[in-house]
């Protein structure tokens, strides 16, 4: 138990050290690239004087030498303070809190359904590695693998919302259903969800599909499974109780690995879906040169990789025995 | 409806004189009512909703339901009474008077003030970056709770029309007059306003939903329950949401294979006179700083060199209007008498060679750089044409592609290019959207949508400096007459085209707007009946 208090603890102090390093690095590389805020700002405004521009740099502390405003960034930021964006002239906390949800909900339902769906294909694969089934879900994985995500989701938006409509296509709820109660709002979400799910979830699940096929004949070819067979288990036992669980490392490293890339992940399909969460509020940013919301977003998802690690790194744990001692 | 009552109701229709209402589609007439949901669907994101510091059509459409102006301008541009039930124009045109409308209040309840109108005027003087709008005014004075005088140092054609839609929003002084600088004030994502429509909730990058204010100063409006603005992505999802119901409104049709999809909406209302006083304006600039295109004959010759025919119907199929000249054709300033540079080659060469280019061993005379705004497909392949087509002149074309809008900006802005596709947009007055990209005195490096070009002829000053303060209407446009004449001659813009401003409505909307400032004026007699 000691062991694991200092094993967390020494991956926490590892984990602020890394955040003040993304922190600096993150300032540095958005400010290296060319561009002015307040450039965007007055072309959004249809034209602005010098005088206007100045404000506008005045406002925003643009004015302010680089070093200060990288000491005054990094101060605030440890604080808890992201500043206040550009675009939407709100705190860039909130603007991340109001996106996070959209974007959980989306890459959790994505990425949990893949898993559980993914691991089960591959597992059922794996029982026959030559059978036509396991030769389908292998064609399958690939191809869902192969497709670009975006491209996916045109061709669902096009099958969806023109040739078949049954699907919203943008957006994560009916605007003209407001008013109405909890339960018909929840299921309006989950509808709109579908198809950004659906999208994002076929890369996931192909690769779950082909590492929990390829982890599970591994496994199932060990000394232990055949000793598990010896003693007269049935077929299922051995699969799903023996088998499964250490074929599960490779599945949990890369699931965690992915969490961390939530945001990154979900960008396009944000895109393409008109979905509100931190992927399109990233790329607004990046267009925009929106650096307090850009940099809020990268500290974010910075935070989420550490976190996503550390969670996975205890979850190994919990999976292993043999590691709880370490 | 069945056909007989269909039939019947245009009868009717046609009985009592059917003409005003012309454009009304007959579901939408018949059912229409007070009350309804309209979805406006967009591409454009606001950075806030207060038009007080912030222009561009994303804000503006909001903001003309949430704040009223004192003013409206119709159809004929002339304006009349909003939330001024009354205005007046001094004998010397050195100051109006508005009388505010008795018993108007904001929409937390608290009465709308001569000193709210100060303060909206002089906030939008000292924030608004047309700062052309307001520079004449010296002092807005108070003479009673519902009077106030804005007095001018010279006279100012431009005043009334400024007063009207969202460039003048009446904004609440006990929420804004707090000393925070406007333009970043924590109100403007949540404004108490003072329009037909209160703001529900405003999520920018998703939707932006107002109800109907039921202490609005006009009696029976605005129709509607709500209006929500619906922020799409991809222009063809929006393009799909219209097809499917899912918006009543798509904002900005500019591509003709989406108008034309649009069309084939059985009953659709595709409606491209709105928002005439816009004026989205684009043309090929030239940097006249640059020694290459110093010489007035060789932007001539690139002019002539360009075939507009061809680019409005083939290139961009049909949906645009020829550009002339700095004016655009719906604003009453408009001059036709301008050199129109119908494609030439002949003359195009003839002016190269009088310029002393010469073609070289490769048959190149010139080598120059095109940019354009980046994100706009068009522009790209305006870009693109430009290449072969000034190829047959003997001027090399080199394509530059920009990253993003800063990077293009700063290149123009800073005078680091040769030529560029450029829009600019007329804002409605001269004074308020021409101005600025011919007057010598508005070359302003690293400002961008000033006079990037770099041109500067005296002559030009003077009329303008003139035009800007001459309050006669015939004067006043004979000035600009003389204006377009000269800059069309001088040419440090190729004119090519007016970007339509096209809307396409539902079938169930009723009285969609058609004014001159279209989808950025209040829409109060919108209407919505069943689809």
């Amino acid at each position: 138990m000691l062991k694991t208090v200092g094993a967390v603890l020494r991956r926490l102090a590892l984990a602020f050290g890394l955040v003040l390093a993304v922190l600096a690095l993150n300032f540095t590389l958005i400010h290296a690239a060319p561009g002015d805020p307040a450039q965007v700002i007055a072309g959004e405004m249809g034209g602005a004087d010098e005088a206007a521009m100045a404000s506008i740099r005045k406002a925003y502390g643009l004015d302010r030498p680089l070093p200060e405003q990288f000491f005054t960034y990094i101060g605030r930021s440890l604080q808890g303070d992201l500043g206040q964006s550009y675009l939407y002239n709100k705190p860039v906390s909130e603007l991340i809190l109001d996106r996070l949800g959209p974007t959980i909900l989306l890459v959790l339902t994505a990425l949990l359904g893949a898993i559980v769906l993914g691991t089960l294909l591959g597992v059922l694969a794996s029982r026959r590695p030559d059978s036509i089934f396991s030769g389908a879900v292998t064609v399958f994985s690939l191809i869902g693998y192969a497709m670009p995500v975006f491209w996916t989701g045109i061709l669902l938006v096009i099958l969806f919302g023109k040739v078949w409509p049954i699907m919203p296509i943008a957006g994560m709820r009916d605007v003209r259903m407001m008013g109405a109660g909890a339960l018909a709002n929840a299921l309006d979400v989950l509808h709109h969800l579908v198809l950004p799910a659906v999208t994002l979830g076929l890369i996931y699940l192909a690769q779950y599909s082909r590492l929990a096929r390829a982890s599970m004949l591994e496994v199932l070819g060990s000394d232990y499974i055949r000793t598990a067979r010896a003693k007269g288990l049935g077929d299922g036992a051995v699969t799903f109780k023996h088998a499964l669980r250490n074929a599960l490392i490779p599945i949990v490293t890369i699931a965690g690995l992915q969490f961390g890339n939530l945001i990154s992940g979900a960008v396009l399909v944000e895109t393409v879906f008109s979905w509100p969460g931190l992927g399109t509020l990233a790329l607004d940013a990046i267009l925009g040169r929106d650096y307090p919301t850009l940099l809020g977003v990268l500290t974010f998802s910075a935070l989420l990789v550490i976190v996503a690690n550390l969670l996975t790194d205890l979850s190994y744990r919990w999976i292993d025995p043999r590691l709880r001692g370490r | 409806m069945t056909q007989i009552q269909r039939r019947r109701l245009l009868q009717a229709g046609a009985a009592f004189g059917a003409g005003p209402l012309a454009g009304w589609s007959l579901e939408a007439m018949a059912q229409a009512a007070r009350g309804g949901v309209l979805v406006v669907g967009t591409t454009q994101r606001p950075r806030h909703l207060n038009s007080a510091v912030q222009s561009g059509i994303a804000t503006m459409m909001p903001a003309a339901q949430l704040f009223a102006s004192p003013l409206q301008v119709d159809a004929q541009w002339k304006p009349k009474p909003y939330l001024a039930e009354s205005f007046e124009l001094s004998h010397d045109n050195r100051s109006v008077k508005l009388v505010l409308r008795a018993g108007a209040v904001f929409h937390d309840g608290r009465p709308i003030t001569a000193e709210d109108l100060k303060f909206s005027i002089e906030t939008i003087r000292d924030h608004h970056p047309f700062r052309t709008m307001y520079g004449p005014v010296n002092a807005v004075t108070i003479e009673n709770e519902r009077t106030a005088v804005v007095r001018l140092s010279e006279p100012h054609p431009a005043v009334l029309l400024a007063m009207s839609t969202s460039l003048t929003p009446i904004i609440p002084k006990h929420i804004f007059g707090d000393g925070t600088d406007p333009k970043i004030h924590p109100r403007n994502a949540n404004p108490v306003g003072s329009g037909p429509f209160r703001l529900v909730e405003f999520k920018p990058g998703e939707v932006t939903v107002m109800e109907r204010f039921d202490r609005f100063f006009l009696k029976d409006l605005p129709r509607l329950d709500r209006i929500i603005i619906k922020e799409y992505k991809d222009p063809s999802s929006l393009l799909l949401a219209f097809e499917k119901g899912e918006v009543d409104v798509h904002s900005l049709l500019t591509d003709a294979r989406e108008i034309e999809r649009v069309k084939k909406v059985p009953g659709a209302q595709v409606i491209s006179e709105g928002g005439r006083a816009i004026g989205p304006l684009v043309w090929l600039a030239f940097n006249t700083k640059s020694p290459k295109l110093a010489d007035k004959r060789v932007r001539q010759a690139i002019s002539f060199a360009l075939d507009r025919k061809m680019i409005l119907e083939q290139l961009l199929g049909g949906v645009n209007k020829a550009a002339t000249g700095p004016i655009s054709a719906a604003s009453p300033f408009y001059s036709a008498e301008v050199e129109k540079y119908a494609h030439n080659l002949a003359k195009a060469t003839q002016l190269l060679d009088a310029a002393g280019l010469k073609p070289g061993a490769n048959g190149v005379r010139l080598a120059l750089e095109v940019d354009g705004i980046p994100g706009s497909s068009d522009f790209k392949m305006l870009q693109e044409y430009t290449k072969p087509a000034l190829a047959k002149v003997g001027i090399d074309v080199s394509v530059r592609l920009s990253p993003d809008f800063p990077t293009w900006a700063r290149r123009v802005s800073t005078g680091q290019f040769e030529m560029t596709f450029d829009t600019v947009w007329n804002w409605g007055d001269p004074v308020i959207g021409v101005h600025r990209t011919w007057l010598s005195s508005n070359i302003r490096p690293g400002v961008i949508w000033s006079n990037t070009q770099g041109y500067s002829n005296p002559k030009v000053d003077e009329l303008l400096a003139a035009a800007g303060k001459e309050m006669n209407l015939a004067k006043r446009k004979a000035l600009y007459k003389d204006v377009q004449k000269i800059v069309v001659d001088d040419c440090p813009v190729a004119f090519l085209y007016e970007t339509s401003s096209t809307t396409g409505f539902r079938p169930n909307v009723a009285n969609p707007p058609r004014g001159v400032w279209g989808l950025i004026d209040s829409m109060n007699e919108v209407g919505v009946g069943k689809a």
